[in-house]
């Protein structure tokens, strides 16, 4: 193998795990403020996208992303309000088996608005066949783009959740939501605020990965699996080390169909979601004895 | 407590009458449209002196949804508007057809339960369909022991080789797909390919015989992988494409990643000749594929040349009027998949003509000596032991120029 061919796997392990962060970034937000897995995170990728899909039609691309973030944001609170907030006292359990119920019923929903064909925003900059020559290997520029914004959220969120008083208040009622009460938090809006997060994230995500991955009504599911591996992987709840464990599995990925059969690569995920909930439940990046404090 | 509980059980009630509404989608369609349509027509029976024969029940099973859902689609389409249509003409030999459409989702095991249903409970005389190669596998020895006619829309050969006396095809097949792309590869000095394909049934048949006929040809397949159907970026398996230096890529798929094949090559600078199988025949591909998808090679039926075919063609006016009536009736373009559903329920209703029955057993023989009957796949000659019918001239090799489907010629 020459050293253009490898840093040719190297570029396609990064596409793939760019996307793969994207996702996990969004199951981090709202696992950190309610303890509790999205599992309807894919499906608002697709409905974001979607939507951008349909409005581009009308409006110039930037808006049209813009406004099917907004919707979807709003969607995503909405969710919160009338599906999880009159249960929420409920284990936590019960409230990811309502967002199961709520991914399925957001799939068929868009089956009949939007059919079953896939459908695609076109590249932001560029054409199908622009790329950008590195080291004698090829990246399309539309992968940038999705490496590009998810720096971009991933740095927001930072700082959102460090040094802004929403942020914080959000952090305090993950921490502990009756201390955060008393200190005069309205602890309903938080969860619902990071069902909205998370929902414009995902919607986001699901505009700059539509060039390059298409986008039809049952894509959301598959692409949630992957982001739920790689949130385990990188310790639910930190976004940073999401990215990261992204890109990691990625580039596994992409490596390990360099050396087997390209069916195998299916399988690397699922080993490895299994391999860290076996070995290191807390993640790669954190440390034990603070994963164990969460625990408790 | 109570009260909650009562509220999740409504929550999980809302939920799945809204999937359940989901699922029928495709079925009360047909239902609902044909009484409402057919209305005036059944006031004034035209010309039909004798008495209104029984029905003849035809089941349908369709991937209306799903990964295959370009293949189901317009299958389900056709059938609705050819059923329409022959039944306004009076039926077959003046049987009316029934036809019940039953969405698989492209999933085997539903394949299975929808063909027993049909076959056990509706007691159908026939099976249009399954629109994938998996599912007709699946279905293939159940049907064959029901004996009920099973006329699959799918490609693979495997599905009439061996051949189970029940069991016909009317897409054509796919080893003459492949003899096709070796011919026009050998015509363009290419011996050095590599084959991507889909890890379902249509895939798999495909590759094995891309590789089967290979040596034939003096072509060497040089690597041959595999991915998962609903895979959203190829880059990695085209890198390893590119590591072997192969002088063409060959894809074997009916899921979207037929156009991501195209768009991934260029991202990685893989410049080759792309072939594609006969899977690519709908536009909507390459409208997904964009710019990436100029200068794709494929085997297709003509339905998507019928008009640029000369006037003395067999075909040319059954595939003109095929084309307009769906592109009028639905405002959508005609793919040959559809077509593969109107062959399947031309096939049928010949039989019928010919055998004078409704036996399953004598609609089945029947079909077995149906010669020169024009489809929209090709000109069908049956026998004992072809339940295809189709020879490699079925095929047309087509190109994609400016985002349009065009003839392929030599340059």
């Amino acid at each position: 193998m020459n050293f253009p061919l490898i840093v040719q796997y190297g570029l396609s392990g990064i596409t793939v795990g760019s996307i793969y962060a994207i996702v996990a970034v969004g199951f981090n937000i709202i696992y950190s403020t309610t303890g509790i897995i999205n599992f309807a995170q894919g499906e608002f990728l697709i409905i974001g996208a979607m939507m951008a899909i349909s409005l581009y039609q009308v409006v110039p691309l930037w808006l049209a992303i813009a406004l099917a973030v907004i919707v979807t944001t709003i969607l995503g609170g909405l969710m919160e309000v009338v599906f999880i907030r009159p249960v929420r006292n409920a284990s936590v359990l019960r409230l990811i088996v309502i967002t199961i119920g709520l991914s399925i019923l957001i799939r068929e929903a868009m089956l009949h608005i939007w059919d079953e064909q896939p459908r695609y925003l076109p590249y932001f900059t560029g054409t199908e066949s622009s790329t950008i020559a590195v080291f004698g290997a090829y990246i399309s520029l539309q992968v940038l783009w999705v490496l590009g914004v998810s720096a971009v959220i991933v740095a927001g969120l930072t700082v959102f959740f460090r040094f802004t008083l929403l942020g914080r208040a959000m952090r305090a009622c993950a921490d502990d939501r009756m201390a955060a009460c008393l200190c005069g938090i309205n602890d309903r809006w938080m969860v619902t605020l990071s069902f909205m997060l998370s929902a414009g994230i995902g919607a986001l995500a699901g505009c700059v990965i539509s060039p390059v991955t298409l986008t039809q009504y049952d894509m959301g599911a598959p692409l949630a699996i992957k982001g739920f591996t790689v949130a385990i992987l990188g310790g639910l709840g930190n976004s940073m080390a999401a990215v990261v464990a992204g890109l990691l599995l990625g580039l596994l990925e992409a490596f390990v169909v360099s050396q087997f059969a390209a069916a195998y690569k299916e399988a690397v995920a699922i080993v490895v979601l299994l391999l860290v909930l076996v070995f290191r439940p807390t993640g790669l990046f954190v440390r034990r004895e603070i994963g164990a404090l969460r625990a408790a | 407590m109570e009260m909650r509980f009562v509220r999740i059980l409504g929550v999980f009630v809302v939920g799945l009458a809204l999937i359940g509404s989901g699922c029928k989608r495709s079925a009360p369609t047909p239902a609902e449209k044909a009484p409402a349509e057919k209305a005036p027509t059944t006031q004034l029976p035209a010309a039909k002196p004798q008495a209104e024969a029984a029905p003849i029940k035809v089941g349908a099973i369709f991937a209306i949804t799903g990964p295959a859902s370009f293949l189901g689609a317009p299958e389900q389409k056709t059938a609705e508007m050819f059923v329409e249509q022959i039944n306004q003409a009076g039926g077959v030999n003046g049987h009316k057809i029934t036809l019940l459409i039953k969405d698989s989702g492209a999933k085997p095991e539903t394949a299975i339960s929808l063909a027993k249903q049909l076959i056990d409970e509706e007691k159908v005389l026939a099976i249009i369909g399954p629109s994938t190669s998996g599912e007709s596998m699946a279905i293939k020895d159940i049907c064959q022991e029901g004996k009920t006619i099973l006329l699959s829309c799918a490609a693979a050969e495997t599905i009439v080789d061996p051949i189970a006396g029940y069991v016909f095809k009317t897409p054509q097949k796919d080893s003459d797909a492949a003899r096709r792309i070796y011919e026009t590869m050998k015509e363009k000095g290419i011996t050095k390919v590599g084959v991507v394909s889909s890890s379902d049934g249509f895939g798999v048949a495909g590759a094995k015989q891309l590789a089967g006929l290979a040596p034939e040809y003096g072509i060497t397949v040089a690597i041959s992988e595999t991915y998962d159907k609903a895979e959203t970026d190829l880059t990695g398996v085209l890198t390893k494409l590119k590591g072997q230096d192969v002088q063409a890529v060959i894809n074997w798929s009916i899921v979207p990643a037929q156009s991501l094949v195209a768009k991934n090559m260029k991202q990685i600078g893989l410049n080759v000749p792309l072939f594609q199988s006969h899977g690519f025949g709908n536009i909507k591909y390459v409208q997904a594929g964009g710019e990436a998808a100029n200068g794709t090679i494929f085997p297709c039926g003509r339905l998507l040349i019928a008009e640029v075919l000369p006037g003395t063609h067999p075909q040319k006016q059954l595939l003109l009027k095929y084309k307009q009536d769906y592109e009028s009736r639905y405002k959508e373009d005609a793919s040959t998949f559809g077509g593969h559903a109107y062959d399947a329920l031309l096939v049928l209703a010949e039989a019928v003509k010919k055998a004078g029955s409704v036996e399953s057993e004598k609609v089945r023989a029947a079909i077995e000596t149906l010669q020169g009957v024009v489809g929209t796949g090709g000109v069908f000659n049956f026998s004992e032991k072809d339940h295809n019918g189709l020879t490699k001239d079925a095929f047309e090799m087509l190109t994609v120029e400016n985002g349009k489907f065009a003839l392929y010629t030599k340059k």
